[in-house]
Formats: C-alpha cells, structure tokens, sequence
C-alpha cells in the first residue's frame, strides 16, 4: 500500500521502468488535464446517486411485502436472492448485453406494445441505464438483511400504535423506519461502496471500453485501462489513491450523519 | 448443517406469534386478509418472473438451434437440441473443458486455502494471547474497508516481479495467507461465541493448540466454515478481475475469461453456443445455491455478506 501511494508520485511505466518522481502532477493531471479521467468519476457518480437509492428501496419494499405473514417465505426469499448471487458473473453480463441489444427480447416486448427501439447498450444515453437496472435486478442480499431487520421490529409498536389509530402510512414513517435506520445505514453504505468499485458488468457490456462513447466507462474500469492496459503504473496508483480519499470522505459523511438519522434502540 | 442455529440471532429474535389483536368483526377481516394476501403473492410472483425470465430464456435459448436463438421472447424452438453445447465447449483455439479445469482448480485451491488460513488465523486472534494483538486485529478490520484497487498496481508489480503472471499462483496463494479479512473476521465472531471451558477442559486432558483447535472448535465452527466456503467458491468462481489480469495465455484462461473472449469474437449467429455456456459456467452456482441455499441465506441476515 505505501509502495502503492509512493507509485502515485511518479510516472513509472512498466515498458519504460524508470521511475522519477513527478511530485503531485499525477493528482492535478487527473482533475484537470484528463477529460476521460473526469467523464468517468461523472459516470460513477451517476451511477451512485441513482443505483443505490434504487436498490435501497426496491429491496425495502420486498422485504416488507415477504414479511407480512404470507406463505412460500423460504421460497420467495431463496428465489429472490438468486440473482445477487448471478449478478457480478460475466454469464449474466453477457446475457444483458444481448437482451438489452437490437434484437433483445426487452425491444422485442416494447414493440409487440408498438414501441420500436435501438438497441440499449449500443446508445451513450441509455447504456448506463442499462447497468444500473443490472444492480438493481441483483438486489436480493440486501432484502435478505432488511428482512431479518423488519423481522426484529417488536410487534407491540405497530399493535400500540394500532390502538391509537395510526394508519398504514403512518406506522411505516413512524416505527417501521425509525426503527430499522441502523440497518438501513449499514445496507446503503455497503450497497455504496460496492456501487463505486463495480467493474465486471462495466468491462463485459463495453467490451471493455466503456462505450459507447464512455458512457460506461467506470471509475475502476478507467483505472484498469491506465494501469494495464497502457501500463501507466503511477497514474493507475494514484487514480487509485483518488478513489480511497473519495470512498473515505463518502464513508465520513455517512458515518457524520448518522448521528442525525440513525436510532439505535435504547430501550 | 443446514439445521446449525446462530446463537447470535436467535438470543436476540423476539418471540413469534406474540399478536394477539382484538378484532370485532372477525369474519369480514379475515376475508380482507385473504384478499390482500392473494394480492401480494400475485404482486410478488409477477416481479420474479420478470427477474427470472431472462435467464430461464436463455436457458432455452441454448437448447434451441442456434439459428433460433433470437426466435422472439418465447421459450420452445422447433426442435430440442444439444448442438450448442457441442459446438460451444470447442469454441475458440482452446476449448471449454480447459477453461472449466482451470476455474476448478483454482476454486478448489482458494476454498482450501481460505478454511486453512483465515481459520487459524480467527482461531489466534480468539483465543491467544500475543503482543499486538488488539492492533493487529483493528489493522485486518481496517484493511476489509479499503478497496481492492489500491493495492493492485503493486501487487501486480510484485508477481510480476516473481515471474508469477500467467501462472494460478496469484490468484490462489494470497488465499493460502489469510488475506481475506472478511472471513477472518466472520469466523473470530463465532469462535467467540463457543464457551471457553471446553478449551480448559481439553486443555486439562492435556490437548495442545492444535487437538484443541481440530477437535473442539473446527467441529463447533462449522456454520462459519460452511458459510465461508459457500462465499469463497461463488465468488471465486465469478472473479474476473483477478484472471484479467493475470491469466492472459489462453491455456490458463478461466470460464469468465473464456466467456468473455467468446462474446467479444462472436457476431449475433453464435448466440446459441454462448448461451449453453453461459447456462453451463452458471448451473455450479445455481446448483450450490439449491443445495445450501438455507445456510446461505441465514449467514447473510446474521453477518451482513454479500
């Protein structure tokens, strides 16, 4: 690690292994002289912002309608979850790519409704789109952990908070997620930091590129071009560098405002 | 092993069954109930089928022939066909049998490497006494937060540097020294959890560190070593990264890597022979999955692994 931070300050190639130190313009190359570097910090971010909350909500919900008592639990919940476990493997990628494609079955659902479409992950507008519906569909792990939450919400609440003639709305606001913030602190961080490394379905749907025209060109995928594909060791380390300070500033201001919205029971 | 309960869990799972509502109108209630239950089941059985349905077709889609592939988004071809599996297993300058041999050893090697390494390793930071060791235990934990790509380009250089790319060797030996703190750490919780007089009463027996650690907590880790074993091969099975970069002769690339060169060498005609492999580099996951799929789940909603 300290060699890696040491890497970061010079500009060592692995073709051309003479290393001398390039001091921080490595740091300043990357915020202001490298467009792609910029374009996909951008994409990352996009990704972030709507991929997480995406996923945080849609498992809350089917985590909520699995445990109102229904029957088939062990099923719905095994079934649920197999896609997480699929999600980051190029099969799947890979299938995305072609259902996603011009000839996919998604255009070929759209157009039995008279909706005639181009292929999704040829075009820069809606290609990360179709990365983040991948995460979202591979939410399954953290419905698992919000179910085992809802699962330890006393009963007594909802049934006091029944009496007093709270409604459904307002006894989800006011117990269910009150009630249920540590854990949603702790899937959305975790969902995030997984979010800000994706790499495979990036790599696999792009062929590697990150197009069309960047559009999906991760962070982590950028970094791994500079690194080895161009074998620019030392810019690759401090990309790298740039992504821990980024993911340690993300994860302070979590753990900051926690204080704010996170209960944790007392009683 | 399915039937192991966590004792963390269970101490802190309220009593079931405690609802005890006073309904005055009991009967049309539980028709509502019935009504919203079926409401929910329809709601819940629409969405995984729009989940599962693109992989149930491409599993189709590989028994189709392969001029089929694309045959709309329904299920049956004309015929049912194992030809793209023939023809997809020789697919490229080295076939698949080569890919999935290399995808299995170096599972195997990493599964045995990680229950060796990270348990020896929990085993020393739960139950002896050494220098350091609160330190040593908050630098591991700090290591689980840092992404793996900081420590890539060095590590890179340093195989590079043994001669070690286009070998297994980075890939698996990093397993074999207990790097994988997340198991570690798993496992540190639950030999926690086993009472300490089973090891003083073994330890009057006269048993060493190592009788205790086979006879007394291996038996009592079990769901931990399962767990970590279940994690260590999915996610070593599905790594891509790690053989990117280190695995570029075609003779050492794994099932992902394979894959992905068939994806990129191939236009829309040989859609059927990537489907079946695709469906074939899945089924070990799947299958683990529906034979474990109790532990697995249990060890996500106690530990939080994804």
């Amino acid at each position: 690690m300290l060699y890696s931070l040491y890497l970061s300050f010079t500009d060592y190639n692995l073709l051309a292994p003479t290393a001398s130190m390039v001091g921080l313009d490595n740091y300043v190359r990357i915020f202001t002289a490298d467009d792609r570097a910029l374009t996909s910090i951008g994409v990352t971010a996009l990704y972030v912002f709507i991929g997480v909350p995406a996923i945080l909500v849609v498992s809350l919900l089917v985590a909520m309608l699995l445990n109102s008592k229904l029957g088939f639990l062990t099923g719905y919940r095994a079934l649920f979850y197999l896609p997480s476990l699929l999600g980051a493997s190029v099969a799947v990628a890979a299938l995305w790519r072609v259902i996603w494609g011009d000839e996919g079955i998604i255009n070929k659902v759209l157009s039995m409704v008279g909706i005639e479409h181009s292929s999704w992950v040829g075009s820069p507008d809606t290609a990360l789109m179709t990365l983040i519906v991948l995460a979202v569909w591979a939410f399954g792990s953290t419905m698992i952990i919000f179910l085992a939450g809802l699962k330890q919400v006393p009963n007594e609440l909802y049934e006091a908070a029944e009496m007093d003639g709270a409604g459904k709305v307002r006894r989800f606001f006011s117990i269910t997620l009150p009630m249920m913030t540590p854990i949603v602190f702790f899937n959305s961080l975790m969902v995030t930091i997984n979010a800000f490394q994706a790499f495979t379905p990036a790599y696999v749907i792009s062929g590697g590129t990150g197009g069309p025209a960047d559009s999906t060109l991760f962070y982590t995928l950028y970094l791994y071009q500079q690194g080895f594909s161009q074998l620019n060791m030392g810019y690759a380390s401090a990309l790298a560098w740039v992504l821990v300070l980024g993911l340690g500033i993300v994860t302070a201001v979590y753990f900051w405002s926690s204080k704010y919205w996170v209960h944790y029971g007392d009683n | 092993m399915t039937n192991t309960t966590h004792p963390h869990t269970r101490a802190t799972v309220l009593p079931r069954g405690s609802r005890t509502t006073f309904d005055p109108f009991p009967r049309q209630a539980s028709k509502n109930l019935v009504v919203r239950a079926i409401v929910k089941h329809a709601l819940l059985v629409c969405l995984l089928l729009v989940m599962i349905y693109p992989l149930i077709w491409m599993v189709a889609a590989s028994f189709r022939p392969s001029n089929e592939a694309f045959n709309g988004i329904g299920l049956l071809g004309s015929r049912f066909t194992f030809e793209n599996y023939v023809s997809g297993w020789s697919e490229g300058q080295i076939n698949f049998s080569r890919y999935f041999l290399n995808s299995l050893v170096i599972t195997v090697l990493s599964i045995i490497g990680n229950l060796i390494a990270a348990s020896l390793a929990a085993y020393a930071f739960a139950r002896l006494e050494f220098p350091f060791r609160r330190v040593l235990f908050a630098l591991m934990l700090g290591t689980m937060l840092l992404p793996m790509h900081v420590t890539l380009v060095p590590q890179y250089m340093l195989f590079n540097s043994f001669g070690w790319v286009n070998t297994i060797l980075p890939l698996v030996v990093p397993k074999w020294l207990a790097t994988d703190a997340f198991f570690i750490f798993l496992m540190v919780q639950f030999i926690r959890g086993v009472p300490r007089e089973l090891d003083e009463s073994a330890r009057i027996d006269g048993c060493g560190h190592f009788r205790i650690f086979g006879r007394i907590i291996m038996p009592l880790a079990l769901p931990a070593i399962g767990t970590t074993a279940l994690f260590t091969f999915i996610w070593t099975w599905n790594d891509f990264l790690g053989p990117l970069l280190y695995l570029n002769k075609d003779s050492m690339k794994t099932v992902p890597l394979g894959l992905n060169a068939f994806l990129d060498a191939t236009g829309a005609s040989s859609y059927g022979p990537l489907f079946a492999m695709a469906t074939l580099s899945l089924a070990p996951i799947v299958g683990f999955f529906i034979v474990s799929q109790r532990l697995l789940i249990e060890g996500i909603a106690t530990t939080g692994l994804k």
